[in-house]
């Protein structure tokens, strides 16, 4: 099976500045990542933290100003065939199923396009076997039914599973979810990250889990990666990173997070004292080393403002 | 117990389209003065349709088929908020009741100025006030939700998600209301901006003592925020309680179902991804 790689991601993009000189915003600055198969591995930051920015390049959406991206090592190459050979690897779902389905085609034209372009299926009879598998794979039926309606006569739940379904249509190892559940209501989230995760085990997928909702991230990921401006500032093993929070901004993330269930969270800068063995630098050590790391802010300017509001 | 300052009886609402539906089911409901009432319930259980009935801003189809919404006015007279038309109606609007809208994003003017959207205001509800007085009272105002005031002259545009949303607050605020109406104000924000938020309304409150109706399908905010919640289903008000009361035993199946469907951020609750099912109406309450 297979692993996505992806080593010192960067993306630059240039907007108006003040007169005639170009700014430069570092969407995404150094920012390394490993997905293995069978483990999911989620991304949290505020809006604007470059998470989207990550997955549309992940997805080949966008290309990167500087960076590698490997699966089992093997670099991708450019050009519309090699792209479309990535993309039957890495499928993505995004976040609004309301408008990632074009609506004025019957979901069956949706699922079918998939299965064709990549080679999926070369028979009508293989096209309607696969198709009432994908549907029962997301748990969606009567399957004649649900092939004839357009995604407007859907509910939102239903949407995104269709999107799911579209996205496993080229039996991808790779699935990229960006805050796939942040556009539903409260009580059906949990059950679509169930079936996301109950697909991940029985197809050994690989999921990059794009979030800003820290409980689902600990509760479905084996690791976090957390990001603020663009950059990594603390990873580690999901709970550890959620319980032990040690860079502030990470703390402030738990601290804001509604939790009627837990007492109130303190943010303490100096918690990495009772902590030693949270590796605290200035620098990424990347993601190959797989321990609890949080990035040192001594000097940086944007985390003394943030405590000074806090 | 104060007088309830609103109070809800029995209030059914129907848009009377191809296919009749009731979105308001009976609900009767009451808000005390500076109380902070949640309103939880999914897309279409009728949470919204509440809140425009109670600021009279529904449009046709929808009917108000039966039930009464009483405001108890400063003198202790009472007012029928269902009754009142034209003058009246606009007369109470802003001034008693105001609202803050879903959708930050959409709910300003793009092509206006911030400032003049604030003015905006007083023009419609103090015609006495000079041009000067309003550009003053729109400044405090945009001091009093924390944004600095040289952004008066900022369009939409140029403000982020949150400040949008101070400034939808400070509007709201603006002819110092005893009830302002929130739905969903911070679904669109993320939960760094949405605390700062929360933390800003609070302080309002106790400094102008309004209450406030919160409406949002995230039961878990509610719970923190609340001094009552309120579960909606399918257009009927299936439980009231404290948060505490909710947490420690919810009476109705669905609010038992909502609670279980956020994890706990830091507890270890165990994680259930059930459908729920409308057993009275005998059908997927979801679907």
């Amino acid at each position: 099976m297979t692993t996505l790689e992806a080593l010192h991601l960067a993306k630059d993009y240039q907007i108006r500045g003040s007169g005639l000189r170009p700014h430069i915003l570092k969407a995404v600055d150094d920012v390394s990542l490993i997905v293995r198969p069978g483990e999911s591995v989620a991304l949290v930051g505020e809006s604007g933290s470059g998470k989207s920015t990550i997955a549309k390049m992940l997805i080949r959406l966008v290309d990167p100003t500087a960076g590698d991206i490997t699966l089992d090592g093997e670099r991708i190459g450019s050009g519309h065939r090699a792209t479309k050979r990535y993309r039957k690897r890495v499928q993505m779902v995004f976040q609004d199923p309301f408008s990632s389905l074009n609506p004025s085609l019957p979901i069956r034209h949706q699922l079918v396009r998939p299965l064709r372009i990549h080679g999926i299926v070369h028979t009508r009879a293989e096209e309607e076997r696969e198709l009432h598998r994908l549907l029962d794979s997301v748990n969606l039926g009567p399957a004649a039914e649900i092939l004839a309606k357009y995604p407007h006569e859907l509910s939102g739940g239903q949407r995104q599973r269709i999107a799911i379904a579209r996205a496993l249509a080229p039996q991808p190892e790779v699935l990229i979810a960006d805050e796939p559940v942040s556009m539903l209501d409260v009580s059906i989230r949990l059950e679509i990250l169930q079936l996301l995760d109950d697909l991940k085990k029985q197809r050994n997928l690989a999921v990059l889990y794009i979030t800003h909702d820290l409980a689902t991230a600990r509760h479905f990921s084996t690791q976090i990666v957390v990001m603020r401006h663009g950059r990594v500032v603390e990873r580690g093993p999901s709970s550890d990173v959620i319980l032990n929070p040690i860079h502030p901004y990470t703390q402030l993330l738990v601290r804001a997070a509604p939790d009627p269930h837990s007492e109130a969270f303190d943010l303490d800068p100096e918690r990495f004292r009772l902590s030693p063995d949270v590796l605290v630098t200035p620098d990424d050590p990347g993601p190959a080393q797989p321990g609890h790391w949080a990035r040192a802010w001594a000097d940086d300017a944007a985390v003394a403002e943030l405590l000074a509001t806090a | 117990m104060s007088e309830p300052l609103l109070r809800i009886s029995d209030l059914t609402v129907d848009y009377a389209t191809d296919r009749p539906v009731r979105a308001v089911d009976g609900v009767s409901l009451e808000i005390h003065p500076g109380e902070i009432v949640g309103l939880a319930g999914e897309s279409g259980c009728g949470k919204s349709t509440l809140a425009y009935t109670v600021t009279r801003l529904l449009q046709p189809p929808a009917q108000i088929s039966g039930g009464s919404i009483e405001w108890r006015r400063e003198d202790g007279g009472t007012t029928d908020i269902l009754g009142l038309d034209g003058r009246e109606l606009r007369a109470f609007r802003w001034q008693e009741i105001s609202m803050v809208f879903q959708g930050a994003m959409n709910a300003l003017n793009p092509v206006h100025r911030i400032g003049a959207q604030i003015e905006d205001v007083f023009v419609d509800h103090r015609a006495g006030l000079s041009r000067a007085e309003r550009r003053e009272r729109a400044a405090e105002l945009l001091r009093t939700v924390g944004i600095p005031v040289d952004r008066l002259k900022s369009y939409p545009h140029e403000l982020s998600g949150g400040m949008r949303q101070r400034v939808m607050i400070a509007m709201a605020l603006a002819l110092r209301p005893r009830l302002i109406i929130m739905d969903e104000p911070t679904t669109a924000l993320d939960v760094v901006v949405q605390r700062n938020i929360l933390e800003e309304i609070d302080r309002l409150r106790s400094e102008f003592g309004f209450a406030v109706l919160f409406i949002t399908h995230d039961l878990g905010l509610l719970l923190e925020i609340s001094d009552r919640v309120g579960v909606m289903l399918s257009g009927r008000l299936v439980e009231e309680n404290t948060p505490q009361a909710l947490l420690d035993g919810a009476g109705h199946e669905y609010t038992r179902h909502l609670l279980r469907s956020f994890p706990s951020l830091r507890g270890d609750v165990p994680l259930t991804g059930t459908r729920y099912v409308d057993i009275e109406r005998g059908e997927e309450a979801l679907a």
